[in-house]
């Protein structure tokens, strides 16, 4: 009889693969590579960021949310004033923007235990929108409609200064990327990650073996909201710039499209996903800068009736299709 | 008498779990009236009556599923009726269901490496990876050879055949380590084959395992409970040993009836 080596098989699904190495080790020196998209480069790592946050609430845990922009801007937000009216160090301004959100996500995740996906839903949008409309009308604080301007930056870790062409951002970036992927991977493959797995698989069992399901769920939400902070206070450092953009419903969207794109409960799906997604827009505005999101459109039309797996290997289009007919 | 030799009647004065005056109502309905049900400790105790009797009320209002109208649950002399249903199950009392609930994106061996952490308490652990625990996953080759889930413990749950799917349903129970089991109608859908090794499993379950068996297959009831009771439109009808219950004409009328009818 073969030897069952149980240990050797979960050990097995948590190996760091070359293939990861390859990838990271291209991620950062592409601003080196091509200094002339550092700019682009630093917005795909913080979406990337940010559609990973998405991530460990929808496709690890099962918590739907059309309102994650409320974390990712509010993150942004207080990462910004922290700038403008305390202190210009960037790693600070970070842990600020990243601890406005927790709180935020602490409180928030309240209104996500109970309900169906459908209150979900309703619930996180609606969150969304107050948070942006307080945004709106706290112009005294946030300057409104027209932005909060004059968010100058120091440098980062008092010695590297933000240059125009973005290189310093598109680092700072890649690197804060990069912990929150490795911290969120050890997470995701831990028990805690499976014991989150099993309550999107089935929460009548979850919480039959012992589970603390509601405490679990609250967990996942602070977490999300946490790293949704960061991404957004990414964004407003790199920028310089904090507009009532950063809460529009379109963002919360985008990143449900970039998980769609990628592929959920696998955070190189994020990562893929902010890839493809905002080079599409790039390559697309480009061409036809007002009806870009025609083409965004069809393309996720097509992605997800022919979906992901056959998408890109045309070759197989033809086989499965007799397949399906036979 | 079998069951008066059984070395489980030594430990048969302690009560382990104890039903008191269960009610259940959903709007009129009296779904559960007035139960009471005394679990020894090592217990091999049954639950019949026919469909509609409420059965499978009294086991979701003992997890924790349902709040009891009226009456407490105690388990091991704790009052255990306001406790949520993971609390409980934390302190030793486990279920099975009727239908199975398992984790289907996950594999068995994940799903019992997971059952196995979370009841040896590291649940919590975000850092290390599932497999780092070695006793965590001994115990789980343990429990895929017992349930004969080794062959196919790095296969999704949601692929493996029926058979295989009810032995994981089992499994995950066992893995909880519980000290009194639930079993929902275990052998339901079961193939023949494999029917007898679990029965054989749930039968080689440690003598201070108290155990409560809802089950329609009557060969099942009679070849493993010592003591049975008797659920009939939510309430309790009688309890007794298998050769009172046999006895007994008005179990006859309600639930045997028809068995015998054939066996005549």
């Amino acid at each position: 009889m073969q030897t069952l080596s149980a240990q050797a098989s979960l050990l097995q699904q948590s190996r760091i693969k070359p293939l990861e190495l390859v990838f990271w080790l291209l991620a950062f020196a592409a601003p080196v590579l091509t200094p002339s998209h550092a700019l682009i480069i630093n917005e795909i790592a913080i979406v990337a960021l940010f559609a990973i946050s998405l991530d460990i609430i929808l496709g690890y845990t099962g918590i739907v949310s059309l309102g994650h922009a409320a974390f990712f801007g509010l993150g942004g937000y207080a990462a910004a004033l922290f700038a403008k009216h305390v202190m210009p160090d960037p790693m600070v301004g970070l842990a600020v923007g990243i601890a406005a959100a927790t709180l935020l996500g602490l409180i928030a995740s309240l209104t996500i235990l109970r309900g169906s996906d459908l209150t979900r839903l309703m619930v996180t949008l609606g969150l969304g929108l107050i948070l942006m409309e307080l945004a709106n009308k706290l112009d005294w604080l946030t300057g409104g409609a027209d932005g909060l301007q004059g968010v100058v930056m120091g440098p980062i870790l008092g010695r590297f200064e933000f240059d125009l062409s973005g290189q310093t951002a598109a680092y700072y970036s890649l690197s804060v990327l990069l912990v929150f992927f490795v911290l969120l991977r050890r997470v995701t493959q831990s028990p805690l990650g499976a014991t989150l797995m099993a309550i999107r698989d089935n929460r009548l069992r979850a919480m039959s073996i012992g589970i603390p399901v509601n405490s679990r769920l609250t967990l996942a939400y602070t977490l999300a909201a946490a790293v949704a902070g960061a991404a957004g206070a990414l964004m407003t450092q790199t920028t310089g710039f904090a507009s009532l953009d950063l809460f529009e419903f379109h963002r919360s969207a985008d990143v449900l499209l970039i998980l769609v794109i990628g592929g959920t409960g696998w955070l190189y799906g994020g990562v893929a996903g902010a890839i493809v997604f905002k080079l599409m827009q790039d390559f697309l505005s480009s061409i036809t800068p007002q009806y870009w999101m025609f083409w965004i459109g069809l393309f996720l039309v097509v992605l997800v009736l022919v979906g992901r797996d056959r998408l890109i290997r045309p070759w197989t289009w033809l086989g499965t299709g007799r397949k399906g007919q036979s | 008498m079998n069951s008066a030799l059984h070395p489980k009647a030594a430990l048969a004065s302690e009560t382990v779990l104890s039903a008191q005056g269960l009610e259940m109502r959903f709007g009129g309905i009296v779904a559960t009236n007035c139960v009471n049900l005394d679990l020894k400790k090592g217990a091999r105790h049954a639950l019949i009556g026919p469909n509609g009797a409420g059965k499978t009320t009294f086991i979701n209002l003992l997890t924790g599923v349902l709040q009891p109208s009226a009456g407490r649950i105690v388990l091991e002399g704790e009052d255990i009726s306001t406790l949520a249903p993971n609390e409980r199950v934390g302190r030793g009392m486990v279920r099975t269901f009727q239908i199975n609930q398992l984790f289907d994106s996950m594999t068995p061996l994940q799903t019992l490496a997971l059952v196995v952490s979370q009841r040896s308490g590291l649940g919590r652990r975000w850092w290390p990876s599932l497999g780092h625990s070695q006793q965590v996953a001994q115990r789980c080759e343990e429990l895929l050879t017992k349930f004969h889930l080794a062959e196919v413990m790095n296969q999704r749950t949601r692929e493996l055949a029926y058979g295989k799917r009810r032995l994981l349903e089992i499994a995950i129970a066992l893995a909880c380590e519980p000290r009194v089991l639930l079993l929902d109608e275990p052998v339901a859908g079961v193939p023949a084959g494999e029917r007898e090794e679990l029965l054989q499993t749930v039968a080689a379950l440690p003598a201070d395992v108290s155990v409560l068996l809802i089950e329609h297959d009557m060969d099942m009831v009679f070849s493993f409970a010592t003591r049975m009771t008797v659920l009939v439109n939510g309430a309790v009808l009688t309890e007794g040993t298998p050769q009172e219950i046999a006895a007994d004409p008005r179990v006859k009328a309600v639930y045997l009836g028809h068995g015998e009818g054939a066996g005549a």
